[in-house]
């Protein structure tokens, strides 16, 4: 009697992966639709790189071995160039946005009629965008990389690398979830654009995206009880040994805490929100 | 004997239930006081009664369906007719279960609307004339991939669906050209095959023809006709054009103001609606003879033939008295238009509704 349901949640689980495969696939065919303007944006994107690196270049008037708050100039290159690696796993240009837009001009619908979840959906779509991002970013990187490599501290030991890829993996998750939550407020108010650029203002200075958290640490000392700080901060303090190797693991499960925090804030999120739709919504 | 034993043995109260769920068993849709109203923030003009608003806002209630109550029969297509704004598109949302009714009940195969378990949104498809199923940027036959996942059509029903929808609807050879350069109509077209690659039981169709041309109008309205004629599938359709609904249906709900205001067949609308009738009068001489219009109204006025708008009690009486007045070649005496008596019916039910003040 159990090998029936066990077959068919076998089945199931077969045709869960397959659609999240057919939604990543086709969205990466989409994506490549549009690769000049992609490949054209990717580039723009590392211009800041580069005045960035200039600019500390001025403040430390080209000292190396100075060091302001813990920081010599090497380390912070080294710091800014891993922060930008970071944020290309946790940064999600119009994830909140399209998710109000999609509310606002009702096309929000094709969830709610169809067999699929919303999250579920844009998740993979949002890899697929990665993916291709990846593509296309990678050579840009490793030449930015190269280009500073006197700065840079050298290959990490294994055991700090694979924590660095553990938490650039969830460092997506978090960006995901956190833009997603805010994107599922609109159900409530339609327009969320202004909770959009405080948001993004908020992540620019607590994810330790503009300095570094120890600086900010100094005015806000519970900046490391946020999750904003695993978005930029964090997988750049592996590497550069911030973190001692001893409470690595520790660390990333406070990291996966907050991934199963806001997942559960989005599903109670979409459940209402959905619900609200239905109640007040045409 | 057997059931005189039953009906001995338990409650009649039982009885009934069990006869009135054997008799829902064969209906598709069932909805049952369906009422629904929507809270709408009431903006007063001006800055000053804007700021006001932000402390003390003042909502009115707008009933987009009230006490709505009908049951449609498997493989039946029906349609719902009325004004923009009488409930109709309320009415189809609540059963595709986009939104939750106020008050009453709606089953669809069995299965609560607005609960939208899986095992029901696999067996039904709303078309709107918004048309978004299909991925902007891509051919349409990566949506329509997209969607033997989601609904987990096996491969080899999803080949033979997909050649036979897209031969039926004509658009073979635009299969692998981007949604986006894809013309209104022939996206329809896709959008109408998305919908039904899955096969549903139920289909709820809100103005498929919308700003379509009549080439195109015709394409579809010939495909749901041949289609729901196979498939047997149970179909609710909403649409102005009288044209279609002709073509297509034979019941109609008319739905007005949230409520219903006829349900039956058709040709009944005409004859419950219509308060007159139409003559066309072929005269033997050359031209239109003067004096006509005391009879009625000239619709038409073309040489010796003339179209007479009269009053339905007045028709025997108008037509003795023309034939002994005039010579006439020919008469004949038809209904009125769909078309016109829908209309008169809705403008004819907003101009006493303005007339008594409202609140």
């Amino acid at each position: 009697m159990s090998a029936v349901p066990k077959q068919s949640l076998i089945a199931g689980l077969k045709a869960g992966v397959r659609i999240k495969w057919l939604i990543l696939k086709t969205a990466m065919e989409e994506r490549l639709v549009y690769r000049g303007d992609f490949a054209f944006a990717t580039l723009v994107r590392f211009l800041p790189i580069i005045t960035q690196v200039f600019l500390w270049n001025a403040i430390y008037a080209g000292d190396t071995t100075s060091s302001l708050n813990g920081y010599t100039y090497p380390t912070m290159v080294s710091y800014y160039l891993l922060v930008m690696v970071a944020r290309a796993f946790s940064s999600m240009p119009g994830l909140s946005t399209g998710i109000a837009e999609s509310v606002r001009n009702g096309s929000v619908r094709k969830y709610l009629l169809q067999p699929v979840d919303m999250l579920d959906y844009l998740f993979w779509h949002r890899i697929a965008h990665k993916l291709v991002y990846y593509i296309i970013a990678a050579g840009p990187f490793a030449l930015v990389f190269w280009v500073c490599r006197e700065y840079l501290p050298g290959w990490p030991e294994r055991p700090v690398l694979i924590a660095f890829v553990c938490s650039l993996i969830m460092a997506f998750m978090i960006g995901f979830l956190i833009e997603a939550l805010i994107g599922l407020i609109s159900f409530w108010f339609l327009e969320v654009s202004s909770l959009i650029f405080i948001y993004m203002m908020m992540n620019y200075f607590l994810s330790g995206h503009m300095i570094p958290l120890e600086w900010m640490a100094e005015w806000i000392p519970w900046v490391y009880y946020l999750p904003f700080r695993y978005l930029a901060y964090f997988p750049a303090a592996i590497v550069l040994g911030r973190i001692p190797p001893e409470t690595l693991p520790f660390e990333l499960s406070v990291q996966f805490a907050w991934i199963i925090v806001l997942f559960v804030a989005n599903r109670i999120a979409f459940t209402r929100g959905v619900n609200r739709y239905g109640a007040f919504g045409g | 004997m057997i059931i005189a034993f039953f009906q001995a043995a338990v409650p009649s109260e039982l009885v009934q239930t069990l006869a009135s769920t054997n008799i829902t068993a064969m209906s598709a849709i069932v909805v049952k006081n369906l009422c629904r109203t929507y809270k709408v923030y009431r903006k007063r003009e001006g800055l000053l009664a804007s700021l006001r608003g932000l402390l003390h806002r003042e909502y009115n209630e707008v009933h987009a369906v009230r006490d709505v109550s009908f049951n449609i029969e498997e493989g039946e297509m029906l349609a719902f007719l009325g004004p923009n704004g009488a409930g109709k598109t309320t009415t189809l949302k609540l059963l595709s279960g986009l939104i939750v009714p106020t008050s009453g009940t709606a089953t669809v195969l069995g299965h609560i609307p607005w609960k939208r378990e899986d095992g029901y949104r696999r067996r039904f498809s709303l078309v709107t004339g918004q048309k978004e199923q299909l991925w902007w940027d891509l051919p349409a036959q990566e949506s329509f991939r997209l969607h033997k996942e989601i609904y987990r059509i096996n491969t080899s029903d999803y080949n033979s669906r997909l050649t036979e929808l897209t031969e039926l609807l004509d658009v073979t050879e635009l299969m692998g050209q981007p949604v986006r350069e894809l013309s209104l109509g022939e996206r329809m077209r896709m959008e109408l095959i998305a919908a039904l690659l899955h096969r549903p039981d139920v289909l709820f169709l809100d103005e498929p023809t919308i700003g379509l041309d009549v080439i195109s109008q015709r394409k579809v309205q010939q495909f749901l006709r041949k289609y729901q004629k196979e498939q047997r599938i149970t179909v609710i359709l909403t649409s102005h054009y009288m044209k279609d609904v002709e073509a297509l249906c034979e019941r109609a709900i008319v739905i007005n103001k949230g409520t219903v205001v006829h349900d039956g067949p058709l040709e009944d609308i005409v004859d419950r609606f219509s308060q007159h009738k139409i003559i066309e009068l072929h005269f033997g001489v050359n031209s239109s003879p003067k004096g006509i219009e005391r009879y009625g109204v000239v619709l038409e006025d073309r040489g010796p033939m003339i179209r007479l708008q009269v009053e339905k009690q007045k028709v025997s009486a108008v037509l003795s008295k023309v034939l002994a007045e005039y010579e006439i070649d020919d008469v004949s005496v038809s209904e009125r238009p769909l078309e016109d008596v829908i209309a008169e019916l809705f403008s004819s039910e907003d101009q006493s509704d303005s007339a008594s003040p409202r609140r």
